[in-house]
């Protein structure tokens, strides 16, 4: 098993008709994913064959989860429209929605996130700014690559893509249940807390891996969490000790704002917490290592 | 992106806030017109995006036109914590009763939007916080229901503002609230909002000339501190221009020209990866290697994104290595949905690029591939067998390389 995407996890994708979409809904094919269907105002009736499947294109979210029973979304639409797309895939009450795009305005996610909230939390939403979700053998939500590593026993979840993918990587001989990328945005729908809780209560999850990065203070957060609710042991890596105070490190929630938001304060939280830190993805990789083996 | 005070009272002014007359000058002469046309007295202000100037002696206030020309050539190029100052504002004077806080703000913790509000003004909202928490005010926002009256009277009813200034405050609160959500404001902080006892002018609107009227309110607007969000720029064409070009570091800005995201740093290192978690970790991990070989240190951050293509690996390495305290450069890619073929083949004729540019590699690269089709790709980086790129396998190893050539080469 694993943790808010499964196998039997019916996915469909809001902006399945333009580049990043067809080009990732391919890839989603590919990795063996429910795919069912796709999501182009102004298309809906409309099919795109994907050389062997040919899924049918609706007006919105809610007409297709009424033909194909989807429960998953996952959002390539641009910036621009990507608050439209999230606010109506909360209104259709999905319960799963994977805000890939970079580059939402804060005051979109915000008021995107207060609507969730004020409909009844009945959607999680991952992202934006994220690579999704991706549980190895059984389905894949986004944009990771699906033959990094086979399924395992090991949970993971990171603001980052591509340390997700080195992390998988170099643990890909032990295997994952499922990594989830949170995004490196300020405003997210779903946070380290949601994920590590999730991976507490799932039978196939041993051991987390928890990546992190400068600004805000979800980790320091998610280190509160872990010393009173979490008994799986937990590895962490913080990115972003060299990182200069003022300067966005290329994901927009990625910046330390006087004092608050150190790659220190973070990696001193976890420890806090009893929660092993490693000084560089490898060593991070190995405190796992050592974890697994000594199972 | 962070706005001087002078483009925050511009841009209070514009959405209708009570703001000091002024303008903003380069030099002493300009300085002095802006007085006379203020009618001499008034105040010469630092304009430098840190805090603490009028300790630093960057807040002047003048009797006179003349006055104010000398103060502002103390100030014009003085050094306020790093920043040299290279404009002033020259405002109005204002006789200051009481000094409020005001500020709106993303709470990332709560997903929401926040108010803090104190009668406690004029001083770091922080030390007010620490020393006497009661003094301030927060109220969450709901960003879709904003600040109506209703919320704007729960607001100053929360911090106490007296009841003389009570409903200007619930106008200006009102406001300033729709001037955060029109210009996709991050932070909007008004330290401080004072209450004044009379005379000047407001500056909304208003010639140049204008003879003095009294003021529509007496509660104003004394200084502005606007960050903007830059992912909302394709909605705001206006806000590029506000941006300090001439302040920004050469290198960054010729980056963003070419739409590369980095960050100019301190150290010997130049770094290029894919994706913002593995560059910035790589800088770490450069830095931790680079403690053996007397503090090596990263130049810059890189991050070229997930494609990689040749195009935009020559650009990146173009930038790094026009930079003269690079020496030696660290590529760390992971192939993703990319594969290293790809991206080796993309280095190779990104090299080849700079060459025929005239701007040959020089600088030893130490190149790290891994993930997607790591062998392919570590195979055409060895067949093109650039005496200058050194192939090393591991993160942690390439980065060891990379400080100890840095610490070489220096």
């Amino acid at each position: 098993m694993a943790i808010w995407l499964t196998k039997d996890s019916k996915v469909i994708v809001q902006g399945m008709t333009g580049s990043e979409g067809s080009k990732h809904t391919r890839r989603m094919l590919a990795a063996g994913t429910n795919v069912v269907g796709g999501v182009t105002p102004g298309k809906g009736g409309q099919s795109v064959d994907f050389g062997g499947a040919t899924l049918p294109v609706f007006n919105s979210v809610g007409e297709a989860i009424a033909s194909t029973g989807a429960d998953v979304t996952v959002i390539f639409v641009p910036p621009k429209f990507a608050k439209a797309a999230i606010v109506e895939a909360i209104d259709a009450a999905i319960p799963l929605a994977i805000v890939i795009t970079e580059g939402i305005p804060v005051h979109d996610s915000t008021a995107a996130w207060a609507h969730n909230v004020a409909s009844g939390n009945k959607t999680r939403v991952v992202g934006p700014n994220c690579p999704g979700i991706a549980s190895p053998g059984a389905s894949n939500a986004g944009i990771i690559p699906a033959d990094i590593t086979p399924a395992g026993r090991i949970g993971l979840v990171s603001k980052s893509g591509t340390l997700t993918y080195q992390l998988m990587y170099e643990l890909r001989d032990f295997g994952f249940s499922t990594s989830v990328g949170i995004g490196g945005d300020p405003v997210i729908g779903t946070t380290h807390i949601d994920a590590l809780e999730a991976f507490q209560n799932d039978p196939d999850t041993d051991a987390i891996v928890m990546i992190g990065e400068i600004g805000g203070d979800a980790e320091e957060r998610a280190a509160e969490f872990i010393k009173a609710n979490v008994t799986k042991p937990v590895v962490g890596y913080i990115a972003g000790f060299t990182a200069p105070e003022g300067k966005t490190m290329g994901h927009a929630g990625a910046i330390i704002s006087g004092s608050a938001g150190t790659a220190e304060a973070k990696k001193q939280a976890l420890e806090a917490a009893g929660v092993k830190v490693g000084k560089t993805p490898s060593e991070t990789a190995q405190l796992m290592r050592e974890i697994m083996q000594s199972r | 992106m962070d706005l001087y005070e002078y483009q925050g009272r511009d841009l209070f002014a514009r959405h209708g806030l009570p703001v000091l007359d002024g303008g903003v000058a380069t030099t002493p002469q300009e300085a002095r017109a802006i007085a006379e046309r203020l009618g001499g007295r008034s105040v010469v202000k630092a304009q430098v995006k840190v805090g603490g100037r009028g300790k630093a002696g960057g807040v002047k206030l003048a009797a006179d036109a003349a006055e104010a020309e000398v103060r502002a050539t103390d100030i014009l190029g003085m050094d306020i914590k790093g920043h040299t100052v290279h404009k002033v504002m020259v405002t109005e004077t204002a006789d200051i009763v009481e000094e409020y806080y005001f500020s709106y703000l993303l709470d990332r913790a709560n997903r929401t939007f926040l108010c803090i509000a104190s009668t406690a003004g004029g001083m770091e909202i922080e030390q007010v916080a620490h020393e006497a928490p009661e003094k301030v005010a927060q109220v969450a926002i709901d960003a879709n229901k904003g600040v109506d009256e209703a919320t704007a009277r729960e607001i100053v009813a929360t911090a106490g503002f007296p009841a003389d200034v009570a409903d200007q405050i619930v106008a200006i609160a009102v406001q300033l609230w729709q001037t955060f959500v029109a210009e996709d404001a991050l932070l909007v902080e008004v330290n401080p909002l004072a209450k004044v006892a009379d005379g000047g002018r407001v500056g909304v609107g208003q010639a140049p000339q204008a003879p003095a009227t009294p003021r529509a309110s007496s509660v104003l607007l004394l200084d502005a501190k606007v960050t903007f969000d830059g992912n909302a720029t394709f909605r705001h064409p206006d806000h590029e221009a506000l941006e300090d070009v001439e302040a920004a570091d050469p290198l960054e800005q010729r980056a963003k020209e070419r739409d590369l995201n980095y960050v100019k740093l301190d150290g010997t290192v130049g770094i290029i990866g894919n994706g913002a978690g593995l560059v910035m970790s790589t800088l770490d991990v450069v830095a931790y290697a680079g403690k053996e070989y007397g503090g090596v240190r990263p130049a810059n951050f890189l991050d070229i994104g997930g494609g990689a293509s040749a195009t935009v690996m020559a650009n990146g390495l173009e930038i790094v290595l026009s930079d003269p305290s690079v020496k030696s450069v660290f590529v760390n890619v992971f192939g993703g949905i990319t594969s290293c073929d790809a991206v080796a083949s993309g280095i190779v004729q990104a090299l080849a690029m700079l060459a025929d540019r005239g701007e040959a590699v020089t600088k030893p690269l130490v190149v790290r591939l891994d993930g997607n089709n790591a062998e392919a790709g570590r195979a055409i980086l060895d067949a093109a067998a650039n005496p200058l790129v050194e192939r090393v396998d591991t993160m942690d190893g390439a980065a060891k390389r990379a400080a100890e050539l840095a610490a070489v080469g220096a």
